[in-house]
């Protein structure tokens, strides 16, 4: 439609692109949503003339505050998402608070320093009573911000809420935020922190979103500017016209339609085969193995079944849900990876202690120094599903250092009969020592993520050393191909199932350093085949000769 | 003042789902009703934060009391929360 308005805006200023890390590819367009920050009391504080006015007042604020969250739980589609809305609008009801809140009011704070007082308090005693009373503070948060906000006038916090589908521009996700983000609201994800292994990008790879991560200048972004994200390249474009993002979009669904009919086993130009596998979490991820005609699972991790709990599940629990998994595979191969608790992911029935440095102490198979009958449990559910169903089970441990760990772990699962067992390679000791390592190990995973943050020192989580924490890191390469090499000279499979092996441009070069399958998230599949069907065998050669010399494809 | 003794039969505790399970009970009652474990001083059972503020785990007992008329069969309604296990799987 063209017409012709001499009293139009001028088209809007095209501006040079901004560039952040893409983390998940795809390309979308749509006006810019930005997330809501905190709100903040201001610095001056006015004096109480009614107090029943201001009681009145917050009373009302939290009640508006309860509804919201029960409306938004009435309505939402995400599984498991309503009863955690249900539970925050609970907080906003709860009369104790109101009795609280009515106390401060009376001794002169205004309404919405009263909530901040009152919450105060009661987030105290839940982080005195520590572990899992202290995880529900986030919803304390929840409701004191946007109970604050609401009294001050100030933008709610949180995803936004828009009639159209926005490009959602945050400084950072956190986990508590993902619970009402949908694909159907959300085209795109924009952060200014965040590296590629942080909490946004693991969500955007989830849900198939574009997004590019570690863009400060996503910072001068402004609310309802129409920008196209490109989660490939990273790179944003802004001052965009609405005829040239609904034609992005269109080129968008084109080439998902095209994506989705991608199929069959992974190979090189020359058929050099090389596995394309999911990395999934539960059994809803399991159905995605058919749709995107995987070769099976490279990656299933099993914390679903643990977090959220105070004691480790029963073995009966755990036939039933490795079972409903195991049948989904079709007759596929799966690998399962036993509970990688610690770090991050703290369990009450496994790192009672605190930790100075978490992601140095005691987690994935060190658990099992302390609580060997979790990973006995787990061994032994795996092998009743598998009796159960006749499925192929590759089962594997995290965070194993030595041949000697690896004996231990491969031992045991051979007992248990589970014929396959291997261990994963993220201590850059295990890469060092793979050959030693594949003496007991009947195959490696390499988990590139960790490998990256023990190679180079650096906290996966750390958004300003993002460049570090890049896979194109040649000491990494370095790594990846003695494990690579290792297991061709052994005879044994060696895989990499951290999120290098979703990489459309990376992935032929694991392929030249030697690796022979690769695990990914489902939306990335199509573009890994696409890459490898590209070139041969030797090209994969070259491409890791030279990214090994530290030069990576323009 | 009608009074019962029960032991958390959720293997969390009252904690995340039984607490809010619990207290949506509570709410759905006609009279007041007030928990304690132990010793500790009775709290509302309509507050998911004084609740969660227990830190009942399994196995643990508590006290339920209310007042006046249907007293008896209130206690019974939220007993039952109190003493189930919601985290089986069967």
């Amino acid at each position: 439609m063209v017409t012709i308005d001499p009293a139009a805006p001028a088209p809007p200023q095209a501006r040079s692109p901004l560039q952040g890390i893409g983390v998940c590819p795809g390309r979308a367009a749509g006006p810019v949503a930005l997330m809501g920050a905190r709100p903040r009391l201001p610095d001056d504080r006015p004096a109480v003339v009614d107090a029943e006015a201001e009681a009145s007042a917050a009373i009302a604020a939290l009640s508006a505050t309860a509804e919201d969250l029960e409306h938004r739980a009435a309505t939402t589609t995400i599984h498991g998402a309503a009863e955690v809305l249900e539970a925050t609008a609970m907080i906003a009801r709860d009369p104790s608070l109101e009795e609280s809140i009515r106390s401060a009011i009376v001794k002169g704070e205004p309404a919405a320093w009263a909530i901040d007082r009152a919450m105060e308090a009661f987030k105290a005693i839940l982080l005195d009573l520590g572990g899992y009373m202290a995880e529900r503070v986030g919803d304390l948060d929840d409701v004191r911000d946007r109970t604050v906000a609401r009294l001050l006038g100030q933008p709610m916090p949180g995803i936004p809420e828009r009639d159209m589908p926005f490009v959602l521009v945050a400084d950072d996700l956190a986990p508590a935020d993902t619970v009402t983000l949908t694909p159907e609201r959300v085209l795109a994800l924009v952060t200014v922190k965040g590296g590629p292994t942080s909490h946004t990008a693991i969500l955007a790879r989830s849900l198939g979103l574009p997004a590019v991560v570690a863009c400060a200048e996503a910072a001068s972004l402004t609310e309802g500017e129409l920008v196209e994200v490109d989660g490939g390249t990273g790179s944003i474009r802004v001052g965009i016209t609405p005829d040239e993002a609904a034609e992005t979009n269109r080129l968008e669904h084109e080439r998902r339609a095209e994506r989705a009919a991608s199929r069959g086993p992974g190979h090189t130009a020359d058929g050099h085969a090389v596995s394309l596998l999911l990395n999934i979490g539960d059994a809803a991820g399991a159905a995605s193995v058919a749709k995107v005609d995987a070769e099976g699972v490279g990656l299933l991790r099993t914390e679903f079944l643990y977090l959220d709990r105070q004691e480790a599940p029963s073995v009966d629990e755990q036939v039933v849900l490795y079972t409903e998994i195991l049948e989904a595979m079709g007759g596929r191969k799966i690998v399962v990876r036993t509970l990688d608790a610690g770090a991050d992911k703290q369990l009450p029935f496994l790192n009672p202690d605190h930790e100075e440095n978490p992601a140095l102490g005691v987690r994935g198979l060190r658990t099992a120094r302390r609580s060997p009958q979790v990973l006995v449990d787990q061994l032994a559910a795996l092998a009743l599903a598998q009796q159960a169903t006749g499925a192929v089970v590759w089962v594997m441990a995290p965070m194993v250092a030595t041949a000697a760990e690896a004996k231990w772990f491969t031992d045991l699962a051979h007992e248990h009969g589970l014929a396959i067992a291997g261990v994963m390679v993220e201590i850059p000791a295990a890469a060092v020592r793979a050959a030693d390592i594949l003496e007991h190990a009947d195959f490696l995973s390499i988990g590139t993520n960790d490998l990256a943050q023990y190679t180079l020192a650096t906290d996966r989580m750390a958004g300003e050393l993002a460049d570090l924490l890049d896979p194109w890191q040649p000491a990494l390469l370095d790594l990846i191909r003695m494990t690579a090499q290792a297991g061709l000279a052994a005879g044994k499979s060696v895989g990499v199932c951290g999120e290098a092996a979703a990489s459309p441009t990376l992935a032929p070069v694991l392929v030249g350093l030697g690796i022979t399958s690769l695990s990914m998230s489902a939306a990335a599949v199509a573009d890994v085949r696409d890459a490898l069907a590209a070139v041969t065998l030797a090209q994969c050669r070259e491409m890791a000769t030279k990214a090994l010399e530290g030069r990576r494809p323009s | 003042m009608a009074q019962r003794e029960v032991i958390v039969g959720s293997r969390v505790g009252l904690h995340a789902r039984p607490a809010a399970l619990f207290v949506k009970a509570a709410t759905q009652q006609p009279v007041k009703i007030t928990i304690r474990k132990g010793d500790g001083p009775p709290v509302d059972a309509r507050s998911i934060l004084r609740v969660l503020a227990l830190g009942a785990r399994n196995g643990d007992t508590v006290v339920l009391e209310a007042e006046g008329d249907g007293a008896d069969e209130a206690l019974e309604a939220v007993a039952i929360v109190v003493a189930e296990d919601h985290d089986d799987p069967a």
